[in-house]
């Protein structure tokens, strides 16, 4: 009964530092910086965490299962690509564009997921592939060119308010809310999240078990294609241009909220509560670090920084639980 | 007990095995009956655990019979022997240690509803009831790392149940349990018993088997030797089935070591828990030094400590009556310890590396000028080796991957030749070596010793043991059990002490 206790104490513990970490970086800038504490900044705040968020949330999954997914950013930016072509030269409907986004992203998660569980690539080097085969596909497709997606006054504009309100109002944040609690449920709730679990625990006792370990990894390869979709739509709405090649480097931005966030990354233990409070952490800094007068160079510097400490954070938390088992 | 009234649950019959060219099994029998805790016994390597893998799917068999519940069966993968009531608990518990006890029962049978929500009331109610049932307190919502080993493997064992297991097998179950968690899992056999499951119940504790199990198997070199009932039988017999083989190597009489030879090294209270425990013992110049014990006694990691492998939490080691501090492997090289490990594709020679660059690789820095290593020199000192050692070998610019195990072998005796190691371990020596090439490292061995070099030997075969120690140590988890002299060794002698148990000294 104890162990129990025990083991909600540390758990909530690393939440809840994460938690603080994030409340102590808003309320250092707001102190520090000029001009931070204001509506326009948490929204640039916001607009910065809903394709990082989107990112992070679906890599987790992979994350859990003891796996890596390198391909997101440029999944992201490749499937935004060829729904920005689809509209503006085949005359696509926006609505159905914006589906074709999600549909790309969930096939290059396919495609990773097959490559893992069933060719025996070893995620890194498969996804590794994946993402300058996206990089690439997205400048075929663009023939190198940018893709403009429709401006707010223009007639298909609607589709911005996804994600901001003419007048400002944040309402991606509610969206990004309702996917974090899409995947909190099927992470808790149901099979899929019960599966990703075991693998990432261990994955040769999954197989044992009777766990057809090769399907339920291939679905969380596609979990992640598919929010890289959704993080491509995003993005769009946010900034409206994309460009060929660009995305490269998200990937890691959102890994790094994930473990900022508390999921380890030699799987079995994560949350995407804490890849959330991750994700808002990296935000911060992104948008913080020029109130403070750092120019973007000390930005890239310092979050590489974050990086590291996170994953240090998570080594030396493996250690502890190795040596706390083996005394028992 | 009358088994012979009942009809076996299971029958396997001449079971054979072979591994590219190794027979595993040559003639493997077993047979079971309901209710019956029946022990499977032998040395290390004499098939026990290839008989049961085969068993439970794991591995496929190349001929025999397996009759079960009357119906001759070929298990295809450890699914299907699950899913027909076939369980084996592992020595290595196989659970998923992030998720909770229910979750790890019911992995791939979860309760759920539309087919993907999850119904986790029920399985922690199910596993509640099951537990109630075992009279075993466990929470089904804890989470399995954080379980003592003891109850991990009541958990592991509840699972078995509810596969509805007609035969659990146990491999080594007491091998990390307390003596309280030891009379649990005892208690939960003799009510598996009366659920007329069938057991089998590997050990090497003599003690247990005297007190669980009905009925005996041996084997021995992959052989069936006989089965025998527990009530009638004894300890030295037992033990004499399973080391009789004939014992075609003539052992060692007599220490071959001098009156006066000086101690070469000293260990004291090397400690490295669990593993190794208070363990102190000498080593003089020209001896070889056997060290007996049955796996997981501790002695690979006893040697990794001194060779600086593994971090020793105390003890201290005198090399030549001085005190050393060795902490890394290359404090050992440069105090003159070398070592060769049982894994000797893993940690002994660069397979894609040739003979020469193997054989200086650690003293490379007597090879080179300047960073460049003089290739001419290194070639002429690996071929002066090859001859001296007789490795067989077309050139020394031939892969290692090439050469046979025992060719190998030389290859990384040379490698510690050359770097004037005068300390040499051996961790299991002719491991994966063929018998013609075994003789001829026995020969190397007795002819280092002879060079005044000082040998420790870490070895399973007692005949290898009693062939070239002058001074045998036996180890029993973690702690060193018995010394002997060579001249008062006898094969049941260090069988006895390699089970000498904590709580019977």
């Amino acid at each position: 009964m104890n162990d129990i206790i025990e083991n909600i104490k540390t758990k909530g513990m690393q939440k809840f530092i994460a938690l603080g970490a994030l409340i102590v970086l808003y309320v250092a800038f707001s102190v520090f910086g000029n001009n931070f504490f204001t509506v326009d900044t948490l929204v640039s705040i916001f607009d910065a965490s809903y394709y990082i968020g989107f990112l992070a949330i679906g890599v987790t999954f992979v994350i859990i299962t003891g796996g890596i997914d390198l391909s997101i950013g440029t999944v992201m930016m490749c499937s935004a690509i060829v729904g920005g072509t689809l509209y503006n030269n085949m005359g696509v409907p926006l609505w159905l564009s914006l589906f074709v986004i999600i549909l790309v992203g969930g096939i290059f998660g396919l495609l990773n997921g097959i490559m893992v569980s069933r060719l025996k690539l070893p995620p890194f080097i498969a996804t590794l592939g994946t993402m300058m085969v996206a990089s690439g596909i997205g400048s075929i497709v663009s023939n190198v060119q940018s893709t403009t997606f429709p401006m707010r006054s223009a007639a298909d504009g609607w589709y911005k308010n996804i994600f901001r309100t003419a007048d400002n109002f944040p309402t991606g944040i509610f969206v990004l809310i309702l996917f974090t609690l899409l995947a909190v449920i099927l992470l808790n709730k149901t099979v899929i999240g019960r599966y990703t679990y075991a693998i990432g625990s261990n994955k040769e006792a999954a197989r044992l078990s009777g766990v057809n370990v090769q399907r339920w990894e291939t679905v969380v390869y596609v979990i992640s294609g598919l929010f890289a979709g959704l993080a491509g739509i995003a993005y769009a709405a946010t900034y409206t241009t994309i460009l060929p090649g660009a995305g490269q480097g998200f990937e890691l931005q959102a890994i790094a909220g994930v473990v900022v966030g508390g999921t380890s990354l030699s799987g079995g233990v994560g949350s995407i509560i804490g890849t959330f409070i991750g994700v808002f952490i990296m935000s911060i800094l992104k948008i913080g670090l020029p109130y403070v007068n750092l120019q973007p160079h000390y930005q890239t510097l310092i979050t590489g920084i974050v990086v590291i400490g996170a994953v240090l954070l998570d080594i030396y938390r493996t250690k502890k639980e190795k040596s706390i088992k083996s005394k028992s | 007990m009358t088994m012979e009234t009942k009809a076996p649950i299971l029958t396997m019959e001449h079971i054979t095995k072979e591994f590219t060219g190794v027979k595993a099994l040559k003639d493997a029998n077993l047979d079971l009956y309901p209710g019956e805790v029946h022990a499977l016994m032998g040395e290390n390597g004499a098939g026990k655990s290839t008989l049961m893998k085969i068993l439970t799917g794991i591995y496929k068999k190349n001929s025999g019979k397996i009759t079960y519940l009357g119906k001759e069966i070929e298990l295809k993968n450890p699914k299907e022997a699950q899913e027909a009531g076939i369980i084996i608990v592992h020595q290595e518990l196989n659970m998923m240690n992030h998720l909770s006890v229910a979750e790890n029962i019911f992995i791939g049978r979860e309760e759920k509803s539309f087919g993907f929500w999850l119904d986790d009331k029920t399985i922690n109610q199910k596993a509640a009831k099951l537990f109630e049932k075992l009279g075993i307190s466990i929470h089904p919502k804890e989470i399995i790392g954080n379980l003592t080993v003891g109850k991990q493997q009541m958990v592991e064992i509840a699972k078995a149940i509810s596969y509805n297991a007609r035969i659990i097998i146990f491999d080594e179950p007491t091998a990390a349990l307390t003596e309280a968690e030891i009379s649990e899992l005892f208690r939960m056999i003799e009510e598996l018993k009366e659920k007329g499951v069938g057991m089998i119940y590997i050990s090497h504790r003599m003690d247990e088997i005297e007190k669980i199990t009905d009925r005996v198997t041996v084997m021995r070199d992959g052989e069936y030797i006989g089965t025998v009932n527990t009530h009638d039988t004894t300890k030295e017999e037992i033990i004499n089935m399973m080391v009789g083989r004939v014992i075609y190597e003539t052992p060692k009489t007599e220490s071959a070591v001098k009156e006066d030879a000086p101690v070469v090294l000293k260990a004291e209270g090397i400690t490295m828990s669990p593993s190794v425990k208070n363990a102190s013992f000498s080593l003089r110049k020209g001896e070889i030094l056997g060290f007996a014990g049955l796996m997981g006694a501790g002695r690979t990691e006893l040697a990794r400590a001194i060779f600086g492998a593994d971090k020793m939490e105390k003890g201290t080691v005198f090399i030549h009556g001085k005190r050393v501090e060795i902490n890394s492997p290359m404090d050992a090289v440069k105090n003159g310890i070398g070592y060769l490990s049982e894994d000797r594709k893993r940690f002994g020679v660069a397979v894609d590396l040739s003979v020469s660059e193997n054989s200086v690789l650690t003293a490379l820095s007597q090879f080179s000028e300047f960073g460049f290593v003089n290739d001419s020199l290194a070639h002429r000192t690996s071929k002066e080796y090859c001859e001296k050692l007789k490795t067989k070998t077309p050139s020394v610019h031939q892969l290692v991957r090439n050469l046979s195990g025992g060719n190998q072998q030389k290859v990384v005796i040379a490698k510690w030749l050359i770097q004037n190691s005068d300390i040499l371990i051996f961790d299991e020596p002719t491991r994966g070596i063929d018998v013609g090439a075994k003789s001829e490292i026995y020969t190397l061995m007795n002819e280092l010793a002879q060079m005044g070099k000082s040998i420790i030997m870490i070895s399973s075969e007692l005949t290898e043991v009693l062939r070239l120690s002058d001074r045998i140590i036996v180890m029993c988890e973690g702690r060193i059990t018995g010394e002997l002299d060579i001249k008062d060794a006898t094969q049941e002698e260090i069988m006895r002490l390699a089970t000498l148990r904590e709580q019977t000294v």
